[in-house]
């Protein structure tokens, strides 16, 4: 028997031109609780999916018990006894707990499904788990922590020894996240061994005995929970050096614009509050999750508030779709460009002058000179490199689909404008280039609010940095005074107590 | 939160009750109007003209259940039915269950084909039985060249299957005797099966059902298989019934059907629905359709409630919907 129940030696998984994990390691004894921590798109999940057998890694080894496996799909990693329970939980919501429990392996008597056995097993499970529900419920009207609890049930069922976690605790209440760790105390005296993933500092503390870091693809280190500080860590996570330049010039920021002021959704966000002004770049970030999207989708008219005010050069308005955000003069540039930024099946042009197309044409009727005049004037703005305007969206590189919604944004007449993630699956030079029109976007007089995961960019691009963590805002920082250090203690914050308690 | 639960759990449960109540309330209704339509005598009548209706539910309901539809079912009743009409014509002496057994394997076939299509070649089932349900309508009238198959040229012991009673030794009609063992075998089917159950596993979270191992074009294929089955069941029965075959024959039913299966709580968007809810709903079908004449409601007007409460139950199951998204979103502290 070997020391580790799950080893992992130097995996490299490598995606279209991003290599998602660089020669990392990992090392699980039996019955374990080893947390798994790093920013947003340090390779956590791809991690996660190689040990459950989603993705296969291009190099490394997996030694489960000693021995060394090779799983083709998730189906091996399952009859191994390996079971995740991933973020976002994949169920049947139309159909009952007990067949979300033991979907793909019923219970089965001379081809006759034993609902009763099942139904019976069900239920002493999830009284294993002090669930406040019955087996017979459906699953789609149960909360997202009773949800999280069925896939828990399911992975006991199958008698998983290894139980990993993505995220459990982050659509959790503090009461709910009590109950998680209770029960996987309690799955661990029984002797599995779980892996979990976890933003908050507090699981960490509060449950496992070692944690591991990955950063920017790569294995940082493995540290004793006893001996480490909130700060070690996230030197562990953040410790790069910034030496991409960012060509952010320098701008005479003019008055305030744009004004949130407890700007609260149900579910979402609440109390968000905070200001930007002419020719100033707002950077909004968090951890995936905090709630910023919701946020600007709310400004722009997406979605709609519950709460909270919205001024525009101090006058207060009533934004309740996006034709209303457009007309104040508020752009936004979503996160996913071919969902909900460009029409792929159309050419550049038309593109770019939809949003004015009332404007350029009379009557009802489009001007089709006009607007490739105005296309043409636009594109050149940004510099695409696509060939004509005729050429279709589809046909563009990630980086160009972005310069053309820019674009696009920039057709009519703005004064805020919101990117979610502009550099979010664009090459290195594509992102310099988007940096530049941001640059020269501000020194024209916008105001730019940039939502952005990105640690270099945030402090690279911004004037001042907003920091959200589970739908508040948790910080404000000026350019001057914010370090990496700073914005992730605060993305991660409502920990310090523990942190000390633990101390 | 657990009495809120609760209370949700309750009312989804209820929907079979509710319309259950809806339907005896209708039913009174009628009766109070027209003494006629509680006769043993019209209950039969009802329940034997509405027989095909209640079996093709069935397996409609599959088919909205994996979150497809099939708009071609009158088209492959009617291929199969033709096809099995076609061949009694030429042999006379033909077994009443051979002819059956023609139609089911046409059907089968069918099926066969537009789950091909859908699953395999990727084409949105509402277009793929689209076309279907062109080709099997414009291939029934080129098989008949153009003709009827006329009430002479059935044999008798064919004609009198629809009328006769002798599968149950003279207890009930056999027509509503195939319909009674077709909700049977789909109840087993459908709660008690690992196949039944892989078929709701597909419509509830196809990308889930593919994780957990189950082969979803598979599932697919067998679904329409057996819709396509059911309809030559239904082609059969329509020819037995009606004692001839037209090309035109079942023309528009997969209307009634869809909407017997949507007023049974079966979900368009997939994964939800049951056996004694589509009962439920194709007997509201059945009872306005021969109801509703009886106390005087003409046509047009039975078409135009029909379509209504199609409406009003579509609008129900997204307004219940809603309230549980709205409550699981309440319950997200922050």
């Amino acid at each position: 028997m070997s020391e580790y129940v799950l080893e992992l030696k130097g995996i490299t998984k490598i995606f279209p031109g991003v290599k998602a994990l660089d020669h990392v390691h990992f090392q699980l004894k039996p019955g374990e609780i080893h947390a798994l921590m790093g920013e947003n798109g340090a390779g956590k999940s791809t991690f996660i999916k190689v040990i459950t057998g989603v993705h296969k890694a291009e190099e490394g080894e997996m030694y489960f018990d000693g021995k060394q496996v090779y799983f083709k799909g998730p189906k091996d990693a399952q009859a191994a006894g390996i079971a995740a329970i991933y973020q976002h939980v994949t169920s049947y919501p139309q159909l009952s707990v007990t067949e979300n429990i033991f979907m793909g392996h019923e219970k089965v008597q001379k081809g006759r499904i034993q609902w009763k056995e099942m139904n019976k097993e069900a239920d002493k499970l999830l009284m294993r788990l002090n669930a406040d529900f019955k087996a017979t419920d459906e699953m789609g009207t149960l909360s997202v922590a009773q949800q999280q609890m069925v896939e828990i049930a399911k992975a006991l069922s199958m008698k998983a020894r290894i139980i990993i976690m993505d995220e459990p605790t982050a659509s959790l209440t503090k009461r709910e996240s009590e109950e998680l760790y209770k029960i996987a105390e309690k799955l661990r005296d029984d002797g599995a061994s779980i892996i979990f993933i976890s933003h908050r500092f507090e699981d960490m503390y509060r449950l496992a005995t070692k944690v591991t870091v990955f950063r920017d693809s790569k294995y940082i280190g493995t540290y004793d929970v006893n001996n480490i500080t909130n700060d070690d860590l996230i030197t562990a996570m953040v410790g790069r050096e910034i030496n991409d330049l960012f060509p952010k010039p320098v701008v005479k920021i003019g008055e305030e614009i744009l004004k949130v002021e407890k700007l609260s959704r149900t579910g979402y966000f609440k109390d968000v509050s905070f200001a930007v002004r002419k020719g100033e770049i707002l950077g909004l970030t968090g951890l995936v999750g905090a709630g910023r999207t919701e946020v600007v989708q709310c400004i722009f008219g997406i979605e709609a508030y519950d709460s909270g005010v919205i001024y525009m050069n101090g006058k207060q308005v009533n934004i309740k779709k996006p034709l209303d955000a457009m007309k104040l003069g508020i752009g936004l540039l979503p996160e996913d460009r071919q969902l909900q930024g460009l029409i792929l099946e159309w050419g550049i042009g038309r593109n770019i002058t939809l949003p004015i197309i009332k404007e350029l044409g009379k009557y009802s009727l489009t001007n089709e000179k006009k607007e490739r005049a105005k296309a043409k004037e636009l594109a050149e703005r940004v510099d695409t490199k696509a060939v004509t305007l005729f050429d279709k969206a589809s046909s563009l590189s990630g980086g160009n689909q972005q310069k053309i919604v820019v674009a696009k944004l920039l057709a009519s007449d703005l004064k805020v404008i919101i990117l979610d993630e502009p550099t979010k699956g664009v090459d290195v030079g594509a992102k310099a280039a988007i940096y530049d029109i941001m640059g020269e976007l501000a020194k024209q007089g916008y105001a730019i609010i940039m939502i952005s995961s990105e640690m270099p960019e945030i402090l690279g691009m911004s004037d001042r940095i907003v920091v959200m963590c589970d739908g508040r805002v948790t910080g404000e920082l000026k350019r001057e005074e914010a370090t990496q250090e700073g914005i992730l203690e605060k993305a991660m914050a409502k920990t310090q107590k523990v942190a000390q308690a633990t101390e | 939160m657990q009495k809120n639960n609760f209370d949700i759990k309750k009312l989804a449960n209820s929907r079979e009750v509710s319309l259950a109540t809806v339907l005896l309330v209708l039913c009174a209704f009628i009766s109070f109007c027209n003494g006629t339509f509680i006769t043993p005598k019209n209950l039969n009548n009802m329940f034997v003209n509405y027989a095909i209706y209640m079996i093709l539910a069935l397996g409609m309901m599959c088919v909205l259940i994996i979150g497809e539809i099939d708009i071609s079912i009158g088209s492959t009743i009617a291929i199969s039915g033709m096809s099995a009409a076609l061949v009694l014509r030429e042999h006379q002496s033909m077994p009443t269950i051979v002819v059956f057994m023609i139609a089911l394997a046409v059907g089968a076939f069918c099926g066969f084909v537009i789950g091909l299509v859908i699953a395999k070649g990727r084409v949105i089932s509402i277009i793929a039985t689209l076309g279907f349900m062109n080709i099997f309508r414009g291939s029934t009238y080129l098989l008949a060249k153009n003709q009827w198959v006329a009430a002479y040229q059935i044999t008798d012991s064919f004609k009198g299957f629809a009328i006769g009673k002798y599968l149950t030794f003279g207890l009930m009609n056999n027509m509503i005797f195939v319909a009674g063992v077709c909700y049977i075998v789909f109840f087993y089917f459908l709660k008690y099966t690992r196949t039944g159950r892989k078929i709701y596993a597909v419509g509830s979270n196809s990308e889930a059902a593919q994780v957990s191992g189950i082969n979803i074009d598979k599932i697919r294929i067998m679904v329409y298989i057996i819709m396509g089955m059911l309809c030559g069941l239904s082609g059969a029965l329509w020819v037995s019934i009606y004692a001839s075959a037209q090309g035109d024959m079942a023309t528009g039913i997969e209307m009634d059907i869809i909407a017997a299966c949507v007023i049974g709580g079966v979900s368009l968007n997939g994964g939800r629905g049951n056996v004694i809810g589509v009962l439920l709903g194709a007997l509201t079908i059945a009872v306005l359709g021969n109801g509703l004449p009886l106390i005087g409601v003409s046509q047009f007007w039975l078409d135009a409630i029909k379509g209504l409460i199609i409406i009003v139950a579509v609008i129900l199951n997204v307004v219940m919907q809603r309230s549980i998204d709205k409550n699981n979103l309440k319950r997200r502290e922050i």
